[in-house]
């Protein structure tokens, strides 16, 4: 059974820089969670906090609602899968498997069933005996899972363990884990830069920038309604117009640019006269009609990119600006041309000012 | 054959290959293999006076081997050498196993570049003088016994060059680099998160060695080992300088012979020490499961 860990206030500190900073995160029992950024930004630190490998600078790290301070990595709750995966060369894959429990001093008659069950758990059938080297990127890959899961951990942490594979046998594995994780109930953090995979797999993401987390919600909620600029910037493809708010309407605002004047949604209630930036995502921008009035931006196509389903469209404003929109390849689109003059709108509802600052750098 | 010839020449060119052969060529006859063969027949040879060489009785025969054989005081200082060198190879390790993990998995940045210069910088001086300031430390009168009266710990002065101790410690910190370098070697390659890994899975830290560095590090265990216990077996210089009358090493006795102008005694005495740690390395090989080809690593 998973256990919940808390993360109250958590700081680390490598001499004067702070790799984590007041972070306060509470993962529920069973959840699988994501913390998610780029390189840099503190996760794995945050990983080996939890883990036990250091103790934070300050704040408290709470399993199972017991403060862990003090208790070494040995003697946690938890299970750690690298991002080499770690596993022991001179060892079979059994061995491997086995290792925590011998080191448990689990007897041999348990150790064989519980190394089975978990052979079997993973889909690793046959290959007991071998070495690890003789094993494929993906078999390494259950091994490691399963040499983690036969401790019984309440909490399993994964570091980037796909990385090294390639697509098709990433999309299989990160299928496969979520499938283990429902099966075992075991708690899941799992540290990525992937954000597909942060979306796709966790129940919630927490996202991380440098050393701090900036947004802790479902995948759909971060992506729809990130709730800094950071977030906007960070998950998934979206574009950028910076302007100043010259009216407030509402939840909307109206914000000048350099393209035109546009209303959009004003989450952070930013005040009149600010300047802010502005982000729509590439899938909310559609081909405006005679009729529209509202946030139309004229422009000209510069790339069209036909990927089957869907056509991506690169577009130029007269200060050459790009902008990208996503065209559904569902038939009411006419072929465009490359360096086409067009117009194209989009939604106030799909569109959100947020302050600036924090974003990434692409 | 073809192949490695072919590359050989794409690499290295007719005058590349000329040249590393024949250097190399040069060592291994004149260096390695024609002293070994003169050694050797010297060894089967009997001791004669010079105008009988070449004579009737100039014939290769092994009562110089025999003569070892049957005397028994030279078997057993033989014994003692070999139980003497396989105690300073215990000790050495046992004191350099920790040392090269220290600096191969803990140590960073500055620290290892200092500790290793705190191994090396004794060998910069020659090997003889560092044995002779052991005299100095442990003799009658010597640092050691002067410190431990004055903080009066012992009120007379200790002989501390009755029986092998002194020998054993001298040629322990002779060898220490030669044991600790192997082994730092190898771990140096083993991956830290391994030790995490073990660590996270319930491993306490004996265990982690026992089950993760050890098995990871035995070529440089065994590299070290028998480097150790060859240079042990077959120095002279300590036993000579730190020694005592009841720590005869079988060194001295084969330089004895020599300085009697007795070589071929002497060389059948060499041959047999030879044939020890070469067969004391294949020991090693076995007892840890490693080949030849990994010992070179």
């Amino acid at each position: 059974m998973g256990q919940d860990v808390e993360l109250l206030d958590v700081s680390m500190r490598f001499g004067e820089v702070y790799a984590a900073r007041d972070i306060n995160v509470h993962i529920q029992a069973g959840e699988f969670f994501s913390f998610l950024g780029p390189s840099g930004c503190g996760k794995t630190t945050l990983l080996r906090l939890i883990s036990g490998f250091m103790d934070p600078s300050e704040g408290q790290i709470k399993i199972g609602g017991k403060d862990m301070r003090g208790i070494g990595s040995n003697n946690r709750p938890t299970a750690m899968i690298f991002q080499n995966l770690a596993l022991f060369p001179l060892m079979t894959v059994e061995e491997n498997i086995g290792f925590g429990l011998e080191v448990r001093h689990v007897s041999k008659a348990k150790r064989t069933k519980k190394v089975e069950e978990l052979i079997e758990l993973v889909d690793l059938y046959g290959t007991g005996g071998r070495m690890v080297s003789e094993l494929s990127g993906g078999q390494k890959q259950r091994v490691a899972i399963a040499r983690a899961l036969a401790v019984n951990p309440a909490v399993l942490l994964l570091d980037e363990p796909l990385s090294a594979l390639d697509l098709r046998l990433r999309n299989h594995m990160r299928a496969e884990l979520r499938n283990i994780q429902r099966r075992t109930d075991v708690t899941f953090i799992y540290i990525t830069h992937d954000q597909t995979e942060a979306l796709t797999m966790s129940d919630r993401v927490g996202v991380m920038s440098i050393g701090k987390v900036e947004q802790v919600a479902e995948p759909d909620v971060i992506y729809n309604t990130p709730k800094t600029a950071f977030v906007a910037s960070f998950v998934g493809e979206t574009n950028i117009i910076q302007g100043d708010i010259i009216r407030i309407d509402g939840d909307y605002a109206l914000l000048k640019t350099a393209w035109g004047s546009f209303f959009c949604k004003n989450p952070q209630h930013i005040t009149k006269g600010e300047t802010a930036t502005i982000f729509i995502r590439p899938e909310t921008v559609f081909l405006a009609e005679e009729s529209t009035a509202e946030n139309v931006l004229a422009c000209r196509t510069k790339t069209i990119s036909f990927e089957g389903a869907y056509a991506v469209v690169t577009l130029t404003t007269e200060q050459d600006q790009l902008f990208t929109m996503r065209l559904n390849n569902d038939g009411s689109v006419p072929k465009l041309q490359e360096g086409e003059q067009i117009k194209v709108r989009f939604s106030r509802k799909n569109a959100f000012v947020l302050k600036n600052g924090g974003t990434p750098i692409a | 054959m073809r192949d490695f010839w072919n590359t050989a020449l794409r690499d290295l060119g007719k005058i590349g290959i000329a040249y590393i052969s024949v250097t190399v060529g040069v060592w291994v006859v004149f260096m390695i293999i024609i002293p070994q063969l003169i050694m050797f027949d010297y060894s089967l040879r009997p001791m004669l006076p010079l105008r009988e060489l070449g004579g009737p009785k100039d014939v290769w025969t092994l009562k110089n081997y025999l003569v070892f054989f049957t005397n028994r005081l030279h078997m057993a200082i033989f014994f003692k050498t070999i139980w003497s060198s396989l105690i300073v190879t215990l000790v050495a390790l046992s004191i350099c196993y920790p040392i090269a993990f220290y600096l191969a998995k803990v140590a960073r940045g500055a620290k290892v570049g200092l500790l290793m210069l705190g191994l090396i910088i004794p060998y910069w001086i020659n090997e003889l003088l560092r044995l002779f300031a052991w005299q100095i430390i442990l003799a009658d009168m010597g640092i050691l016994n002067q410190l431990l009266i004055f903080l009066g710990i012992i009120a007379d002065p200790i002989n501390f060059r009755m029986g092998n101790g002194a020998v054993i410690l001298g040629m322990t910190y002779a060898y220490i680099l030669f044991m600790v370098f192997p082994i730092y070697n190898v771990m140096e390659s083993l991956d830290k998160n391994q030790l995490d890994a073990a660590r996270d899975l319930g491993a306490s830290w004996p265990r982690i060695h026992y089950k993760i560095v050890m098995p990871h590090a035995k070529p440089g265990i065994a590299v070290g080992c028998t480097m150790t216990f060859m240079l042990a077996a077959g120095t002279v210089a300590a036993p000579q300088l730190l020694g005592s009358p009841s720590s005869f090493w079988f060194t001295q006795v084969i330089n004895t012979n020599f300085e009697c102008a007795n070589w071929n005694l002497g060389a059948a005495y060499a041959t047999v020490l030879m044939l020890l740690c070469v067969v004391f390395m294949f020991m090693m090989l076995k007892l840890f499961k490693v080949g030849l080809k990994e010992l070179t690593q």
